[in-house]
């Protein structure tokens, strides 16, 4: 199987225009005979359907959704980055291009990640196209904001809803096609299978979540946008179906899962309340901008907060530690996510974590209220403004900006962000690794395509905010849709594939066999109490911090939890009938084979960089320490089963135009 | 002609009809009250009288009384064709619990606006039964004013309300009249796209008043004309 | 919390559906579904068949968590999905009917769930601006009045659960059809195809079976994302304007 990154020659700067004018082409003609199967109809999987359709090809889409519009895109709050320097604040594609790399530690293609800085532009222009109600500011232009990891303002957002109305844009797009006959729906069918014929990605085993009939789906080539793997964990920030079996199947079927142990922890989310919890709720990082983060200075105070004889305003100035402020003068509480999440576990280790469990720190407005105030003031023209009217006219201006935000913390936890400090705690949220591409997006499996978080591309080992919508976007809008064609330009020759080959034949007997198999497990424990314990053991050994031990020892959890998933899990209903529980528990059993190779991928590599800290590698400060010289590799690996011990390729990364530093955001 | 046909039977033009007619009739409403308030002028009937022949006798009064009819008759089965629709949309089952939370009318009168409308119309046979048929068969007695000789209108009206009965009839007929208006008034502006943050709470209040002030008018007829028996 | 719960149970389309009654125990600080969540467990572990309720991103955007609770869809609380409902809400001993939107343009799945399709072909019949990737000019190329552009983020905010459906005595689809239209219509770049948009939405929000508008306003009471009527009108307005204009022909 082909492993090789396919970069184009040419500087950095000009690689992707010269490779878009001698890529090869499809005639039209051709376009309407082949057919492309899109799975996954979030920003990425919708964006690249619609542009496929718009091109010409005949494409069948595939969600496990009731509907495309119900991917979990629609969540993302804060905003999508773009090099467009309508700020004039010093912002280009270099220097996006610079900020995604260092964001990354280091870890990610060059060559892909220029060329997402340069596409970021039109993804932009393509969405105020479509008529997504971006922010805009008095002179009717688009307005942007700041987020971590960076000292230009390039995030274009709608309120904190900006993944909601770019995947409309998007579902918008596909409808039209779908409305035309381009694009083929297959609503709630998630794809259990993986079919390749003569070393091609030619289809797919879909199961029909209403009848729970299996299907077979053939086409010239299959993409997936499905999305990351965060559920592993089962608390995240992910939704409560997304999962990661379309990808693990390709996986189980020979393509390279890359950099698996690469997960983001998000700094700002609400903590958790009790062991019913079925998952964790984000707090948009557009908030870092105005809040600062505090935790009081010494221990007896975290404690009095904790057993709720003192409040956070009980605490004097001088008596909190803005630790981000304190330790990274220099962006302050807007270093990137890793940081910031560290940095909250660290002061939460020592004791000074703000929420009964003990794992909360405080993220407080008041400052921004009073800021804001006072300048609202002074526009108004108001000599000599009261605290209170000050207040009130600061609260306006926060609430303009983050009202529905501070909306959806009152529902949650019955705080009033506007008086008291947030309580905020890191969970997992995104995960960098994914399937291993090359420059064309292509997996080492020719005709098989991965777009979006379900890739590994272009994040490295830590995402900058804003900056998934953009990856996704850009892969489904503008990468894709030319770099598809390197290799449909020689399946033109190619007659329609039909589902009748002995691999479709094995294909869907596997399935059948793997949902028999679950379903005469016959045990009696929930799939849901499998799923929470191994998420513990995940977070417990695989989360903020890692070492080779609990690594280790969490590898034989997980086996020991699958012996027992596979002896003792009780499945109620019927295989051939609408079954979300039979759903969950195959993605159940994906993911601990994906958490066992997550611990592998994590123990292998002996160093720590952006969300991956090995507590064996860090500098005296506590900070991550990188090896450049041992690790500057992308991890791609090939998994086998549980028998078999899975197998690594590296491809090493070469940076011809960044000088590898210590990212310092001192 | 297709369009307009099209247009009729969507979903959004059998609503406009309802507007239009309604609109309609809310203006005859003002209109018919002006007029029946001479019932109370104290002259005897004369007034009322002869505003009744001029009514049933002008050539342009007796053409909008004709597209009064239709509108009355429009209005009445538009509005049962849509509940007939409504009924199918909703299916086969009703919510165990009921609430009725609305966003800025009367949640009553908005989901009974078929229940008001029906009994309405049976109040409106019964009403033209007793009066307008009466006239048009020519059953009434004659007066003569001024050597000239019209319908003694007003002597059937003040016979029928000394039956108090009747009167305890038009009354409540008025109240479910202005429940009816009370939602209708309003939401046939929102049907034709008039909706304005500035002005459609000016258009609501005109709404309320005209709900309450226009049924009210026609309820104290029978009221004071039975006391004053 | 000690609660009843009086969860309509229907196993699919074709069957009859009633009322079950259990008992659960909640915590206040509980969201409505995990305390679904819980009795489901519960359900399992006495191998019964779960509540099948759908859900996902629980954080009231996906528009995927729906039932009638108590009466309303998405609950008492205003402006709040499901997925966001905290049981501090509700009182120890309370009952909870809970049932799945009803509509004959949703049909029940089975239990809570309901299908609904209907609202994917509506916005396919026209719910977008007709551009394909690529043809787009800057961004910043047409300035937007700040007001205009938050106007139609108000509307845009619609996430397609089917509540204002659900609320409404007629099963109307009004005001998921009017956002949609209204947001398009209120940007310059939606404005261009504004009345044959209007014309192919209601169209197919007719044939869907969906009914008719009488104002009633219950879909705004309920609408989790708090979308006005005015948008109602906003459609009337397109709609009517390109009945008997000549834009959009005969």
């Amino acid at each position: 199987m082909p492993f090789e990154a396919n970069v184009p020659p040419g500087p950095l700067g000009e690689k992707w225009t010269q490779y878009r004018g001698t890529m090869n082409l499809v005639a039209p003609n051709n376009k309407r005979r082949i057919e492309i199967i899109v799975v996954g109809t979030g920003l990425a999987g919708a964006s690249a359907a619609a542009t496929l359709g718009e091109l010409g090809y005949k494409v069948k889409c595939f969600t496990f959704h009731d509907s495309p519009r119900r991917a979990h895109s629609i969540a993302a709050q804060g905003g999508i980055n773009a090099a467009k320097n309508y700020q004039n604040d010093g912002d280009s594609v270099y220097r996006l291009f610079y900020d995604t790399i260092k964001g990354g530690d280091y870890r990610s293609r060059e060559s892909n990640v220029h060329r997402l800085a340069e596409v970021s532009r039109n993804i932009i222009d393509q969405a105020v196209a479509q008529g997504v109600p971006f922010a805009r500011e008095y002179g009717g232009l688009l307005a942007n904001r700041s987020f971590g990891g960076v000292q230009v303002s390039r995030t274009f957002y709608a309120r904190g809803q900006t993944g909601q109305q770019l995947l409309l844009g998007a579902y918008q797009s596909l409808s039209r096609q779908i409305s035309k006959g381009s694009v083929e729906m297959y609503n709630r069918h998630e794809m259990l299978d993986l079919v390749i014929e003569d070393g091609k990605a030619r289809g797919i085993i879909a199961r029909n979540l209403l009848t729970g009939e299996l299907e077979r789906h053939a086409a010239h080539c299959v993409v997936l946008g499905t999305g990351g793997y965060g559920n592993v964990f089962y608390l995240s920030t992910n939704a409560m179906n997304s999962n990661g079996t379309a990808a693990w199947r390709a996986v189980r079927r020979g393509a390279y899962m890359a950099n698996p142990c690469f997960t983001q922890i998000h700094p700002t989310c609400i903590p958790q309340s009790g062991d019913y919890q079925s998952k964790l709720t984000l707090m948009s990082e557009s908030l870092r901008n105005d809040g600062r983060v505090w935790v009081p200075k010494n221990q007896e105070d975290a404690k009095a907060i904790r057993e709720g004889q003192k409040t956070a305003n009980d605490i004097p100035e001088e008596e909190r530690d803005y630790y981000l402020e304190r330790r990274y003068p220099a962006f302050g509480n807007l270093v990137p996510r890793d940081v910031a999440s560290r940095a909250a576990k660290v002061a939460c280790d020592e004791g000074l974590g703000v929420a009964p469990t003990g794992l909360a720190v405080f993220l407080d407005f008041e400052s921004a209220i009073m800021r804001y105030g006072r300048s609202e003031a002074n526009t108004r023209g108001i000599d000599n403004p009261s605290e209170a009217k000050i207040r009130e006219l600061g609260k306006s201006v926060v609430e303009e900006k983050y009202g529905n935000l501070f909306e959806m913390y009152e529902k949650i936890t019955g705080d009033n962000p506007y008086q008291t400090p947030m309580k905020i705690y890191p969970a997992v949220h995104y995960t960098m690794g994914g399937l291993w591409v090359d420059y064309n997006l292509q997996t080492n499996i020719p005709g098989l395509f991965s777009i979006g978080e379900s890739n590994f591309s272009d994040h490295g080992a830590n995402r900058l905010g804003a900056s998934a919508l953009m990856q996704g976007l850009a892969d489904g809008y503008f990468v894709l849709p030319y770099t598809i064609g390197q290799f449909l330009s020689k399946e033109i020759r190619t007659p329609k594939i039909e589902p009748t080959s002995e691999a479709f034949d094995k294909a869907e007997q596997d399935v059948q066999h793997r949902l028999d198999q679950l379903m005469n497990i016959k045990g009696n424990q929930s799939v849901e109490s499998f799923h929470r314990r191994l998420g513990k053991i995940m977070w417990d050994y695989c989360g903020m911090s890692r070492n080779a031990d609990g690594l280790q020892k969490a590898r034989k959890m997980i086996r020991e939890l699958k012996d027992e998933f596979y002896s003792d899990v009780f499945i109620p209903g019927d295989a051939k009938d609408y079954n979300p529980e039979l759903e969950k528990a195959h993605r159940v059993a994906d993911f601990m084979e994906l958490g066992e190779l997550m611990m592998v991928d994590a123990l292998d590599r002996n160093e720590s960089c952006g969300g991956h800290f090995r507590e064996e590698y860090q500098t005296e400060e506590g900070e991550a320490l990188r090896d450049d010289e041992n690790y500057a590799y992308v991890s791609a690996w090939a998994y086998n089963g549980w028998e078999e011990e899975p197998v690594l390729h590296k491809e090493e990364l070469v940076f011809e135009n960044v000088e590898l530093k210590t990212r310092s955001y001192k | 002609m297709n369009w307009f046909t099209n247009f009729l039977t969507s979903s959004i033009g059998q609503k406009v009809v309802m507007s239009l007619t309604g609109l309609f009739l809310i203006v005859f409403l003002v209109v018919h009250l002006t007029g029946n308030l001479q019932l109370l002028a104290g002259d005897g009937g004369k007034a009322f009288n002869l505003y009744a022949e001029f009514m049933t006798t002008n050539p342009l009064i007796k053409t909008v009384s004709y597209l009064l009819y239709a509108g009355i008759l429009l209005h009445a089965f538009q509005g049962w064709a849509i509940w007939r629709k409504n009924r199918k949309a909703r299916g086969p089952h009703r919510y165990a619990v009921k609430v009725n939370r609305v966003a800025g009318t009367n949640g009553f009168a908005a989901s009974n606006m078929a229940w008001l409308g029906t009994i309405i119309f049976v109040f409106i046979l019964i009403h033209l039964y007793q009066f307008w048929l009466q006239m048009k068969m020519g059953a009434i007695d004659m007066v003569t004013y001024d050597g000239k000789e019209v319908a003694d209108l007003h002597g059937l009206v003040a016979a029928t309300y000394e039956n108090l009965g009747f009167v305890i009839f038009y009354v409540v007929s008025m109240v479910v009249i202005a429940y009816h208006l009370l939602h209708g008034f309003q939401s046939a502006f929102q049907t034709l796209g008039l909706n304005h943050r500035k002005y459609t709470p000016f258009i609501k209040a005109v709404g309320k008043v005209y709900a309450i002030a226009v049924p009210l008018g026609f309820a104290i007829i029978p009221i004071i004309m039975y006391l004053s028996k | 919390m000690k609660l009843t719960l009086k969860i309509w149970r229907q196993k699919n389309a074709n069957t009859k559906g009633r009322f079950e009654t259990y008992q659960a125990e909640a915590s206040p600080d509980m969201s409505f579904l995990e305390m679904l969540d819980v009795l489901n467990e519960d359900l399992i572990s006495q191998k019964q068949e779960p509540v099948a309720f759908e859900h996902d991103c629980r954080e009231g955007i996906c528009g995927t968590c729906n039932m009638v609770i108590n009466g309303e869809p998405h609950g008492p609380m205003q402006g709040t999905t499901t997925c966001q409902l905290h049981m501090r809400h509700f009182n120890d001993g309370d009952t909870i009917v809970i049932e799945p939107f009803r509509a004959s343009a949703f049909p029940v799945i089975k239990d809570l769930a309901i299908d609904r399709d209907s609202f994917d072909r509506i916005i396919q019949a026209g719910g977008y601006v007709s551009i394909n990737t690529g043809q787009a000019q800057d961004g910043n190329a047409i300035p937007i009045e700040k007001e205009t552009a938050a106007e139609a983020f108000d509307a845009a905010s619609c996430i397609g659960c089917g509540a204002c459906v659900a609320a409404c005595p007629n099963a109307s689809a009004m005001l998921f059809v009017s956002a949609k239209v209204s947001h398009l219509a209120h940007m310059p770049q939606g404005k261009v195809e504004a009345k044959r948009r209007a014309q192919a939405m209601v169209n197919q929000m007719d044939e869907e079976g969906f009914g008719r508008c009488s104002n009633i306003t219950a879909c705004e009471a309920e609408c989790p994302k708090e979308i006005s009527v005015e948008h109602i009108a906003r459609l009337n307005r397109e709609y009517l304007s390109s009945s008997v204009g000549s834009q959009v022909k005969a």
